[in-house]
């Protein structure tokens, strides 16, 4: 066996097995775990298709930032995962239905559908009008498909996360008021804060005299 | 096609909106007093310019149409005047709902931001001529439309709107999107509208995933026209959302809707008009049926115009319907454009009604509130007068103009049992717009508060109902200008 074919089996292998782990594992921190084995492999196996952009950025996206994420909503928030397994055998036989169904028509599609001769391939799909730069590895050709033929939705999609953006911040952004208004202080103000605001120096003799009258007793005040 | 400077001009209306975007945002951020008045302003001087750069485009460019970035932008008529009626019913919208944000303190900078992008979304959508590009202008139009809809955060009625108009139509995009992945896959992976066009055409290949996909996609236009069986977010989110929001939703949204059923149904996939022509005859016989029967009980005339706008779509479909049939050709969806175009402005002008009614503290969304109007205006009386019979179809006004140039290609098309049950429903939804007159006219006001609105919300609602009752003799000229439209559309 050739050592690629070797990589590739012990990869895949992997991968099954952990996406089995990620449904079958009891512990919800377990699962995502077994996700995150899932992610490396399948990051493997990008790489032995040399497309190392593509791996790393699975690795770094996937397992770096929202795994971990996940992880820390799964540990922090205390969700009950047991009553949410409760339903399990009630539910069951819609479920079989619902999957038995999917399952047959993803069938009748990769059989059927797919089969038989294929449609024309398409005229006028994007080609590449600009220059085309010699490009010898993976990011720099992603660049230049992103940067030229795909430049338009590229741009759009970035719009597209201002928005997400700007309703983020309108929809929870909340200038303290009532009983919260007098601990909040703004950041401006606190940045424009002098010392003299803060500390005040008071002149004051070293000594003083001996009060003539004694302290007034403790429960005094407060009344 | 290089990209060179020549093919960035002709998106100059959608590049100058986005960059506009950019600057209100950064200015309003330092300047805290004036920013709300500021934002707007500011945003409907670039809703000024657009259309200023969109009509110079349609004087410059002799050609019936351009493609830009790699053929993933199209500029055609049909695109010109859409984005044309889009700025138009913006700019509308915007006027109508400041004052009303104004009262219930609701007008902060952010409001016009979202708007002007989800102007952005509709312009995207409409110039599209890519899968992906379609679908992304749809979200980003629906994404800032989810936080307008939840923008009066404090009210339960406006986030539980915001929440459902979200949930579902999350469900709706993804629907969209699975149909576009299938016609990719079955087209042997064509993204581009006129390649799609090409491959469906073709007698070769299985036709099976790509009914299924366009399953999906007529189910994903339902869902943003809001039409039955897909209607069951329209009423709440009408309701919940700020009157202000509400105009946008139901005028300038429409319109973009419109643009992806043009876009996808007849200019991609004409090939398989057989089969959605019998789907949306299912969608329009439910829509026109259950929108009038359903408005009849409504005592809140917000969620009486949602069933009324769900009926309005279902007879803006049968344009769409007809086109299926070689004696009407592209006329069925010139005279659909025109029937988009008229519930536009009529529906702008019932919800500006309401805004007008409405003061700090109060909202006039029951039909009620309507009650004795015409001893407290007659003038504006007059003006909601217009806009009902307008939108129950009586002559002269546009929305008789507007049904009636559907009907008669329905009927040229040979759909008489359909064109029946459309006036009929249309005669029991007239009991509602009905109702709404007689409230003004001969009962006695409940509410004697003197109308407090400003002057621009006047001067723009008078023109607005006088453009429903004039509009109508000269819809001739309208519907020329929509069939010019149709010529770049294959039939």
């Amino acid at each position: 066996m050739e050592f690629s074919a070797f990589v590739f089996y012990f990869f895949a292998t992997v991968l099954i097995l952990a996406g089995l782990g990620v449904i079958t594992a009891r512990n919800p921190v377990y699962a995502a775990l077994f996700l995150v084995l899932a992610f490396f492999s399948a990051g493997g196996i990008w790489l032995l298709l040399s497309a190392e952009f593509l791996a790393i950025v699975l690795v770094m996206v996937y397992v770096g930032a929202v795994m971990v994420l996940f992880l820390f909503v799964v540990m922090m928030l205390d969700i009950d995962f047991a009553s949410l397994r409760e339903g399990f055998w009630k539910y069951l036989p819609v479920g079989a239905v619902v999957g038995a169904l999917i399952a047959i028509e993803m069938g009748l599609v990769l059989t059927k559908g797919f089969a038989g001769k294929p449609m024309p391939a398409a005229a006028a799909t994007i080609t590449s009008q600009t220059t085309p730069i010699k490009c010898e590895t993976n990011i720099c050709e992603l660049g230049r498909v992103l940067y030229t033929d795909y430049v338009y939705p590229f741009e759009l999609a970035a719009l597209l996360l201002l928005v997400a953006m700007i309703a983020a911040v309108t929809l929870t952004l909340r200038r303290r008021s009532g009983a919260y208004a007098e601990k909040y202080i703004s950041p401006e103000a606190q940045i424009a804060a002098r010392p003299e605001d803060r500390m005040m120096l008071v002149k004051m003799a070293s000594e003083k005299e001996a009060p003539e009258e004694p302290v007034a007793p403790a429960g005094a005040e407060g009344q | 096609m290089s990209f060179d400077v020549s093919n960035l001009s002709l998106a100059a209306a959608e590049v100058f909106v986005a960059l506009m975007i950019l600057a209100i945002m950064l200015t309003a951020a330092f300047v805290r007093g004036i920013a709300r008045g500021l934002a707007y302003w500011l945003s409907q001087l670039t809703l000024i310019v657009a259309v200023f750069i969109t009509s110079f485009t349609i004087m410059e460019t002799g050609s019936d149409f351009d493609f830009a970035f790699n053929n993933m932008f199209v500029r055609d008529k049909l695109g010109d005047i859409l984005k044309l009626m889009v700025y138009l019913s913006m700019m509308v919208a915007l006027l109508y709902g400041r004052g009303y944000l104004a009262d219930r303190k609701l007008d902060r900078h952010e409001y016009y931001l979202l708007a002007l992008l989800t102007t952005l979304g509709m312009m995207v959508m409409i110039t599209a001529n890519h899968l992906l590009v379609l679908y992304i202008g749809l979200e980003m139009m629906s994404l800032a439309l989810y936080a307008l809809v939840a923008f009066d955060r404090d009210t339960t009625r406006s986030t539980e709107a915001g929440m459902k108009y979200f949930v579902l139509g999350a469900l709706a995009s993804g629907l969209v999107l699975y149909g576009m992945s299938m016609i990719y896959g079955a087209t042997n992976g064509a993204l581009e509208l006129s390649a799609i066009h090409e491959a469906v055409t073709s007698p070769e290949g299985n036709k099976t995933v790509l009914l299924l996909g366009l399953v999906f996609l007529v189910a994903g236009i339902s869902f943003k026209l809001g039409v039955a069986p897909f209607h069951m977010w329209v009423p709440d989110v009408y309701q919940g959302s700020p009157t202000a929001v509400t105009l946008i939703l139901s005028s300038a949204s429409k319109l973009a809707a419109f643009a992806l059923a043009m876009r996808l149904l007849a200019e991609a996939l004409p090939g398989l008009i057989g089969h959605w022509k019998t789907m949306l005859l299912f969608v329009i016989a439910v829509s026109l049926v259950l929108g009038n029967l359903a408005a009849l009980i409504q005592h809140n005339i917000k969620r009486m115009l949602a069933y009324s706008g769900i009926s309005h779509m279902g007879f803006m479909l049968m344009g769409f319907l007809s086109s299926a049939e070689a004696s009407v050709g592209t006329v069925g969806y010139s005279n659909a454009m025109f029937y988009a175009i008229a519930y536009a402005l009529m529906t702008l002008a019932a919800f500006g009604m309401i805004v007008l009614l409405s003061r700090e503290g109060f909202e006039a969304e029951n039909i009620e509130d309507f009650k004795g109007l015409n001893s407290r205006n007659p003038w504006f009386a007059l003006l909601m007068l217009f806009v009902m019979f307008s939108m129950a179809g009586i002559p002269f006004f546009v929305g008789f103009f507007a049904k009636l140039s559907v009907l008669t290609v329905l009927l040229k098309a040979g759909y008489l049992w359909l064109a029946v049950l459309a006036v009929v429903m249309s005669l029991i939804g007239a009991f509602y717009y009905l109702r709404i007159v007689k409230f003004m006219y001969f009962d006695e006001p409940t509410d004697n508060a003197p109308l407090k609105a400003s002057g621009e919300l006047q001067i723009m609602l008078s023109i607005n109902g006088v453009a429903i009752a004039l509009l109508g003799p000269m819809s001739g000229t309208l519907l020329e200008w929509c069939k010019s439209a149709m010529k770049t559309v294959g039939g």
